[in-house]
Protein backbone atom coordinates (compact mmCIF):
# COMPACT_ATOMS: atom_id res chain seq x y z
CA UNK A 1 0.00 0.00 0.00
CA UNK A 2 3.26 2.35 0.68
CA UNK A 3 4.50 1.73 -2.77
CA UNK A 4 1.70 2.37 -4.54
CA UNK A 5 1.12 5.85 -2.46
CA UNK A 6 4.62 6.16 -3.70
CA UNK A 7 3.71 5.55 -6.95
CA UNK A 8 1.02 8.13 -7.33
CA UNK A 9 2.63 11.00 -5.96
CA UNK A 10 5.80 10.43 -8.17
CA UNK A 11 3.60 9.93 -11.14
CA UNK A 12 1.25 13.02 -10.50
CA UNK A 13 4.36 15.13 -9.53
CA UNK A 14 5.83 14.28 -13.00
CA UNK A 15 2.28 14.97 -14.70
CA UNK A 16 1.76 18.25 -12.70
CA UNK A 17 5.43 19.39 -13.86
CA UNK A 18 5.16 18.02 -17.21
CA UNK A 19 1.69 20.31 -17.92
CA UNK A 20 3.02 23.11 -16.60
CA UNK A 21 6.29 22.61 -18.77
CA UNK A 22 3.48 22.01 -21.86
CA UNK A 23 2.33 25.71 -21.47
CA UNK A 24 5.50 27.38 -19.83
CA UNK A 25 8.48 26.15 -22.64
CA UNK A 26 9.61 28.71 -25.09
CA UNK A 27 9.76 25.76 -28.04
CA UNK A 28 6.72 24.33 -29.27
CA UNK A 29 8.30 21.30 -29.83
CA UNK A 30 9.20 20.71 -26.43
CA UNK A 31 5.75 21.62 -25.54
CA UNK A 32 4.96 18.12 -27.26
CA UNK A 33 7.71 16.54 -26.19
CA UNK A 34 6.17 17.39 -22.19
CA UNK A 35 2.83 16.65 -23.40
CA UNK A 36 3.76 13.54 -24.37
CA UNK A 37 5.47 13.03 -20.91
CA UNK A 38 2.44 14.20 -18.80
CA UNK A 39 0.52 11.61 -21.29
CA UNK A 40 2.43 8.50 -19.85
CA UNK A 41 2.34 10.01 -16.18
CA UNK A 42 -1.35 9.61 -16.73
CA UNK A 43 -1.38 6.18 -18.61
CA UNK A 44 0.85 5.32 -14.81
CA UNK A 45 -2.39 6.12 -13.35
CA UNK A 46 -4.71 4.59 -14.80
CA UNK A 47 -2.88 1.51 -14.45
CA UNK A 48 -3.07 2.58 -10.64
CA UNK A 49 -6.44 3.05 -10.83
CA UNK A 50 -6.50 -0.81 -12.69
CA UNK A 51 -7.92 0.25 -15.70
CA UNK A 52 -5.02 -1.20 -17.79
CA UNK A 53 -6.58 -1.39 -21.00
CA UNK A 54 -7.38 2.22 -21.15
CA UNK A 55 -3.64 3.05 -20.03
CA UNK A 56 -2.49 1.65 -23.05
CA UNK A 57 -4.96 2.87 -25.62
CA UNK A 58 -4.14 6.06 -24.16
CA UNK A 59 -0.23 5.33 -24.99
CA UNK A 60 -1.46 4.11 -28.76
CA UNK A 61 -3.78 6.61 -29.19
CA UNK A 62 -2.04 9.99 -28.35
CA UNK A 63 1.50 9.32 -27.97
CA UNK A 64 1.23 7.27 -30.84
CA UNK A 65 -0.98 9.53 -33.00
CA UNK A 66 -1.90 12.70 -31.83
CA UNK A 67 1.30 13.49 -30.24
CA UNK A 68 3.22 12.28 -33.81
CA UNK A 69 0.50 15.00 -35.78
CA UNK A 70 1.21 17.73 -33.37
CA UNK A 71 4.97 17.28 -33.98
CA UNK A 72 4.60 17.06 -37.59
CA UNK A 73 2.65 20.28 -38.01
CA UNK A 74 5.07 21.98 -35.16
CA UNK A 75 7.73 21.09 -37.83
CA UNK A 76 6.31 22.02 -40.87
CA UNK A 77 4.65 25.13 -40.35
CA UNK A 78 7.89 27.91 -40.69
CA UNK A 79 6.41 30.06 -37.68
CA UNK A 80 8.78 32.18 -35.58
CA UNK A 81 8.12 31.14 -32.48
CA UNK A 82 9.74 33.59 -30.45
CA UNK A 83 7.63 36.56 -32.14
CA UNK A 84 4.47 34.66 -30.82
CA UNK A 85 5.90 34.23 -27.14
CA UNK A 86 6.06 37.82 -26.29
CA UNK A 87 3.05 39.45 -24.53
CA UNK A 88 2.84 36.08 -22.36
CA UNK A 89 3.14 38.09 -19.17
CA UNK A 90 0.37 40.89 -20.09
CA UNK A 91 -2.42 38.81 -19.24
CA UNK A 92 -0.76 36.99 -16.15
CA UNK A 93 -2.61 39.01 -13.27
CA UNK A 94 -6.17 37.82 -14.65
CA UNK A 95 -5.01 34.35 -15.42
CA UNK A 96 -3.02 33.68 -12.68
CA UNK A 97 -6.41 34.80 -10.65
CA UNK A 98 -9.05 33.19 -12.82
CA UNK A 99 -6.60 30.10 -12.19
CA UNK A 100 -6.41 30.29 -8.41
CA UNK A 101 -9.85 30.61 -7.94
CA UNK A 102 -10.91 27.71 -10.20
CA UNK A 103 -8.32 25.38 -8.65
CA UNK A 104 -9.44 26.34 -5.21
CA UNK A 105 -12.93 25.66 -5.93
CA UNK A 106 -12.38 22.31 -8.01
CA UNK A 107 -9.84 21.49 -5.33
CA UNK A 108 -12.67 22.19 -2.59
CA UNK A 109 -15.55 20.24 -4.38
CA UNK A 110 -13.56 17.29 -5.06
CA UNK A 111 -12.26 16.75 -1.38
CA UNK A 112 -15.23 17.84 0.64
CA UNK A 113 -18.49 17.65 -1.06
CA UNK A 114 -17.51 14.12 -2.79
CA UNK A 115 -14.94 12.06 -1.33
CA UNK A 116 -16.58 11.35 2.27
CA UNK A 117 -19.17 9.13 0.84
CA UNK A 118 -16.98 6.70 -0.62
CA UNK A 119 -14.24 6.26 1.23
CA UNK A 120 -13.98 2.96 0.75
CA UNK A 121 -12.31 2.57 -2.86
CA UNK A 122 -13.22 -1.13 -4.68
CA UNK A 123 -9.87 -2.94 -5.69
CA UNK A 124 -11.60 -3.27 -9.22
CA UNK A 125 -14.31 -2.00 -11.41
CA UNK A 126 -14.27 -5.34 -12.96
CA UNK A 127 -15.76 -8.20 -11.66
CA UNK A 128 -13.24 -10.52 -10.08
CA UNK A 129 -12.93 -13.17 -12.51
CA UNK A 130 -12.11 -10.97 -15.37
CA UNK A 131 -9.92 -9.08 -16.48
CA UNK A 132 -10.03 -5.42 -17.00
CA UNK A 133 -9.73 -5.37 -20.48
CA UNK A 134 -12.56 -8.46 -20.93
CA UNK A 135 -14.73 -6.50 -18.68
CA UNK A 136 -14.62 -3.87 -20.37
CA UNK A 137 -15.34 -5.71 -24.05
CA UNK A 138 -18.08 -7.12 -22.98
CA UNK A 139 -19.59 -3.87 -21.59
CA UNK A 140 -18.32 -2.10 -24.63
CA UNK A 141 -19.56 -4.44 -27.26
CA UNK A 142 -22.98 -5.03 -25.72
CA UNK A 143 -24.49 -2.13 -24.14
CA UNK A 144 -22.32 0.69 -25.53
CA UNK A 145 -22.34 -1.05 -29.36
CA UNK A 146 -24.26 1.94 -30.88
CA UNK A 147 -21.98 4.78 -28.84
CA UNK A 148 -18.94 2.48 -30.01
CA UNK A 149 -20.64 3.10 -33.97
CA UNK A 150 -20.93 6.53 -33.27
CA UNK A 151 -17.33 7.07 -32.31
CA UNK A 152 -16.22 5.33 -35.57
CA UNK A 153 -17.88 7.57 -37.17
CA UNK A 154 -16.72 10.71 -35.43
CA UNK A 155 -13.44 9.71 -36.64
CA UNK A 156 -14.49 8.78 -40.36
CA UNK A 157 -16.24 12.50 -40.33
CA UNK A 158 -13.22 13.66 -38.78
CA UNK A 159 -10.15 11.98 -41.21
CA UNK A 160 -12.39 13.53 -44.27
CA UNK A 161 -12.77 16.80 -42.27
CA UNK A 162 -9.05 17.03 -42.48
CA UNK A 163 -8.76 15.29 -45.92
CA UNK A 164 -11.37 18.18 -47.72
CA UNK A 165 -9.73 20.84 -45.39
CA UNK A 166 -5.86 20.16 -46.40
CA UNK A 167 -6.35 19.12 -49.89
CA UNK A 168 -4.90 21.21 -52.20
CA UNK A 169 -5.65 21.30 -56.26
CA UNK A 170 -3.03 22.99 -58.05
CA UNK A 171 -4.59 24.47 -61.09
CA UNK A 172 -1.24 23.48 -63.67
CA UNK A 173 -0.35 20.65 -61.93
CA UNK A 174 -0.26 18.32 -64.96
CA UNK A 175 -2.56 15.00 -63.75
CA UNK A 176 -2.98 11.66 -65.25
CA UNK A 177 -6.58 11.59 -67.01
CA UNK A 178 -7.72 7.94 -67.26
CA UNK A 179 -10.80 8.51 -68.96
CA UNK A 180 -9.21 10.31 -71.96
CA UNK A 181 -6.45 7.25 -72.03
CA UNK A 182 -8.67 4.81 -72.22
CA UNK A 183 -10.58 6.82 -74.97
CA UNK A 184 -7.71 6.77 -77.08
CA UNK A 185 -7.63 4.20 -79.97
CA UNK A 186 -4.57 3.20 -82.67
CA UNK A 187 -6.18 5.51 -85.13
CA UNK A 188 -6.09 8.45 -82.50
CA UNK A 189 -2.85 7.46 -81.45
CA UNK A 190 -0.74 6.35 -84.83
CA UNK A 191 0.09 8.21 -88.16
CA UNK A 192 2.02 6.91 -90.98
CA UNK A 193 4.27 8.99 -92.40
CA UNK A 194 6.02 8.34 -95.77
CA UNK A 195 9.20 9.16 -95.77
CA UNK A 196 11.39 8.75 -99.21
CA UNK A 197 13.99 7.14 -99.18
CA UNK A 198 17.75 9.87 -98.68
CA UNK A 199 15.76 12.49 -97.11
CA UNK A 200 14.35 11.18 -93.53
CA UNK A 201 16.12 12.81 -90.55
CA UNK B 1 -3.84 6.09 1.70
CA UNK B 2 -4.49 7.07 -1.43
CA UNK B 3 -7.93 7.83 -1.86
CA UNK B 4 -10.59 9.22 -4.59
CA UNK B 5 -10.03 12.96 -3.28
CA UNK B 6 -6.40 12.48 -3.88
CA UNK B 7 -7.22 11.77 -7.75
CA UNK B 8 -9.32 14.46 -7.92
CA UNK B 9 -7.05 17.24 -6.82
CA UNK B 10 -4.44 15.58 -9.65
CA UNK B 11 -7.33 16.15 -12.24
CA UNK B 12 -8.06 19.46 -10.83
CA UNK B 13 -4.72 20.66 -11.18
CA UNK B 14 -4.30 19.43 -14.32
CA UNK B 15 -7.19 21.00 -15.66
CA UNK B 16 -6.05 24.37 -14.43
CA UNK B 17 -3.28 24.58 -16.18
CA UNK B 18 -4.99 23.70 -19.02
CA UNK B 19 -7.05 26.80 -19.00
CA UNK B 20 -4.62 28.85 -17.66
CA UNK B 21 -2.30 27.95 -21.25
CA UNK B 22 -5.53 29.04 -22.54
CA UNK B 23 -5.27 32.36 -21.39
CA UNK B 24 -2.02 33.38 -21.55
CA UNK B 25 -0.74 31.89 -24.86
CA UNK B 26 -3.05 33.97 -26.54
CA UNK B 27 -1.27 34.15 -29.48
CA UNK B 28 0.08 30.57 -30.26
CA UNK B 29 -2.42 28.17 -31.55
CA UNK B 30 -0.87 25.23 -31.33
CA UNK B 31 -0.14 25.70 -27.29
CA UNK B 32 -3.54 26.56 -27.04
CA UNK B 33 -4.90 23.34 -28.57
CA UNK B 34 -2.57 21.42 -26.48
CA UNK B 35 -3.79 22.84 -23.51
CA UNK B 36 -7.31 21.43 -24.75
CA UNK B 37 -5.69 18.30 -24.49
CA UNK B 38 -4.80 18.19 -20.88
CA UNK B 39 -8.19 19.71 -19.81
CA UNK B 40 -9.44 16.20 -22.22
CA UNK B 41 -6.77 14.37 -20.17
CA UNK B 42 -7.72 15.91 -16.90
CA UNK B 43 -11.43 14.57 -17.34
CA UNK B 44 -10.08 11.45 -18.46
CA UNK B 45 -8.70 11.30 -14.73
CA UNK B 46 -11.09 12.43 -13.23
CA UNK B 47 -13.56 9.40 -15.27
CA UNK B 48 -11.43 6.77 -14.38
CA UNK B 49 -10.91 7.83 -10.65
CA UNK B 50 -14.79 7.84 -10.41
CA UNK B 51 -15.08 4.26 -12.40
CA UNK B 52 -12.62 2.62 -10.27
CA UNK B 53 -13.71 3.96 -6.67
CA UNK B 54 -17.45 3.07 -7.54
CA UNK B 55 -16.88 -0.11 -9.36
CA UNK B 56 -18.63 0.74 -12.48
CA UNK B 57 -16.64 0.05 -15.71
CA UNK B 58 -19.06 2.77 -17.38
CA UNK B 59 -16.69 5.62 -16.39
CA UNK B 60 -13.61 3.97 -18.20
CA UNK B 61 -16.29 3.63 -21.00
CA UNK B 62 -16.71 7.04 -21.52
CA UNK B 63 -13.82 8.12 -21.43
CA UNK B 64 -13.05 6.03 -24.28
CA UNK B 65 -15.72 7.95 -26.15
CA UNK B 66 -13.58 11.21 -24.15
CA UNK B 67 -10.46 9.86 -25.95
CA UNK B 68 -11.96 9.52 -29.73
CA UNK B 69 -13.22 13.01 -29.77
CA UNK B 70 -10.31 14.33 -28.77
CA UNK B 71 -8.51 12.51 -31.39
CA UNK B 72 -10.80 13.71 -33.91
CA UNK B 73 -10.54 17.42 -32.38
CA UNK B 74 -6.55 17.21 -32.74
CA UNK B 75 -6.87 16.42 -36.09
CA UNK B 76 -9.66 18.88 -36.95
CA UNK B 77 -7.82 21.80 -34.93
CA UNK B 78 -4.72 21.07 -36.76
CA UNK B 79 -5.85 21.28 -40.58
CA UNK B 80 -7.84 24.07 -39.68
CA UNK B 81 -4.59 25.54 -38.36
CA UNK B 82 -2.68 24.04 -41.87
CA UNK B 83 -5.08 25.87 -44.38
CA UNK B 84 -4.70 29.29 -41.69
CA UNK B 85 -1.33 29.10 -42.08
CA UNK B 86 -1.09 28.44 -45.78
CA UNK B 87 -3.10 31.27 -46.37
CA UNK B 88 -2.31 34.42 -43.94
CA UNK B 89 1.58 32.98 -43.38
CA UNK B 90 1.65 32.85 -39.44
CA UNK B 91 -0.54 31.80 -36.59
CA UNK B 92 -1.14 34.44 -34.53
CA UNK B 93 -4.65 33.90 -33.30
CA UNK B 94 -5.19 37.74 -32.38
CA UNK B 95 -5.87 38.28 -36.47
CA UNK B 96 -8.24 35.56 -36.85
CA UNK B 97 -11.28 38.05 -36.47
CA UNK B 98 -10.50 39.49 -40.23
CA UNK B 99 -13.68 38.62 -41.44
CA UNK B 100 -15.68 41.02 -38.68
CA UNK B 101 -14.83 43.64 -41.32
Amino acid sequence: MLLTAIAFYAFSAVLIGAALMVIASRNPVHSVLFLILAFFSAAALFILLGAEFLALILLIVYVGAVAVLFLFVVMMLDVDFAELKHGVLQYLPLGGLVGVILATELVLVGTWALAPASHSPLPHAAPANLTNTEAFGRVLYTDYIYYFETAGLILLVAMIGAIVLTLRHKPDARRQKIARQNARDPALAIRLVDVPPGQGG
Amino acid sequence: MIGLAHYLAVAAIVFTIGVLGIFLNRRNVIIILMSIELILLSVNINFVAFSAYLGNLIGQIFALFVLTVAAAEAAIGLAILVVYFRNRGSIAVENVNLMKG
